[in-house]
């Protein structure tokens, strides 16, 4: 039971996301998280006055249903599946890390310089947060999907678009990463 | 309805508890992807995909039927350049910078990294914006 308790192998997780996808399309479903921000917007009242937000959010309630299960996924497996939750990254990335002042690199899950609750009296790594988590929202309903109906979904249905978002969540993330995060961190 | 709600209730169980324990919620190996120090995401995505494209064609020419019944269908995506681009530059930018897309930002909400949920909320008024200006953005 213990390698359950370990990291899981890419080789491990990786069918485990497709057999995820297997099991959606079996029930009739498709995999794609991000349009659930959609019907959240939709369900806090977004159709007042937008008609991108006026469909029928109820016909989409199964996947917040999902989102409820990855929510309590997530709880299981930080409280019972792990022994430690310490994020063995390369020695290069920590080292890179570690120049950008992110000291936590290697002994957590998250960044504590981003993720701890201190971050929220912290104007700078607030707003990073505030300013990421709007790019994602924007940019998945722009792109039509995110990394699950894009990278994963759209993938493995042989389509072009999909393959033109992903690579554009490339661009995006190579130059956060390379080019934006010296001049932020 | 009770059944189905479990069903879904458990395949989301399933995929909170794999992106948690893959460590594809974790900020730092969205970090490591993108600095190309490591194999595992790219191996985690790969190995899906591969699977997925094999699934996804059985699928078509075994004309698989899902539990309701009804043939397994996949609508293709509208074409265009821009949207997917643009939309996908941006949301790269995003995925970088809070290290989590919107499957994982719940895992990370259930295994309690609170701080997340400002991630969360503000993906939802970014979602909002998108709306608004819908008609304005090149598609």
């Amino acid at each position: 039971m213990d390698f359950i308790l370990e990291p899981w192998p890419w080789y491990v997780s990786g069918p485990l996301i497709a057999f995820v996808m297997f099991l959606l399309l079996k029930v009739g479903k498709e995999f794609g998280m991000s349009s659930n921000l959609r019907t959240l917007c939709t369900i806090c009242g977004a159709d007042k006055n937008c008609e991108f937000f006026c469909f029928d959010w109820k016909k989409q309630r199964w996947n917040l249903v999902v989102v409820v299960g990855t929510i309590i996924g997530g709880f299981i497996a930080s409280h019972y599946l792990s022994n430690s939750t310490a994020v063995d990254i390369s020695a290069n990335s920590i080292a890179s890390l570690k120049e950008l002042g992110f000291d936590s690199a290697g002994s957590s899950y998250l960044p504590s310089e981003m993720f701890d609750l201190s971050v929220l009296s912290n104007f700078k790594i607030l707003s990073l947060l505030i300013i990421g988590g709007f790019l994602i929202g924007f940019g998945s309903r722009y792109a039509g999907g995110c990394t699950s109906g894009h990278a994963i979904s759209g993938l493995s249905n042989l389509q072009l678009p999909s393959l033109i978002a992903v690579i554009g969540f490339f661009i995006g993330g190579l130059v956060m990463v390379h080019l934006l995060f010296p001049l932020i961190f | 309805m009770m059944k189905k709600t479990i069903t879904y209730l458990v395949i989301g169980m399933l995929f909170g508890i794999t992106m948690f324990k893959s460590e594809a919620a974790s900020w730092f190996r969205i970090y490591e992807m993108f600095q190309f120090d490591a194999f595992h995401m790219y191996g985690i995505i790969g190995s899906a995909l591969a699977i997925g494209v094999v699934m996804v064609q059985v699928i078509k020419r075994k004309h698989i039927k899902d539990t309701t019944g009804k043939e397994i269908s996949f609508s293709p995506k509208d074409m265009s350049i821009s949207r997917y681009l643009i939309g996908g530059i941006i949301f790269g930018l995003g995925w970088g910078l809070a290290g989590a897309c919107p499957g994982p930002m719940f895992t990370l909400l259930g295994a309690g990294f609170l701080p997340i949920l400002v991630v969360i909320v503000s993906a939802l008024l970014g979602t909002y914006v998108y709306g608004l200006l819908r008609n304005k953005l090149p598609h």
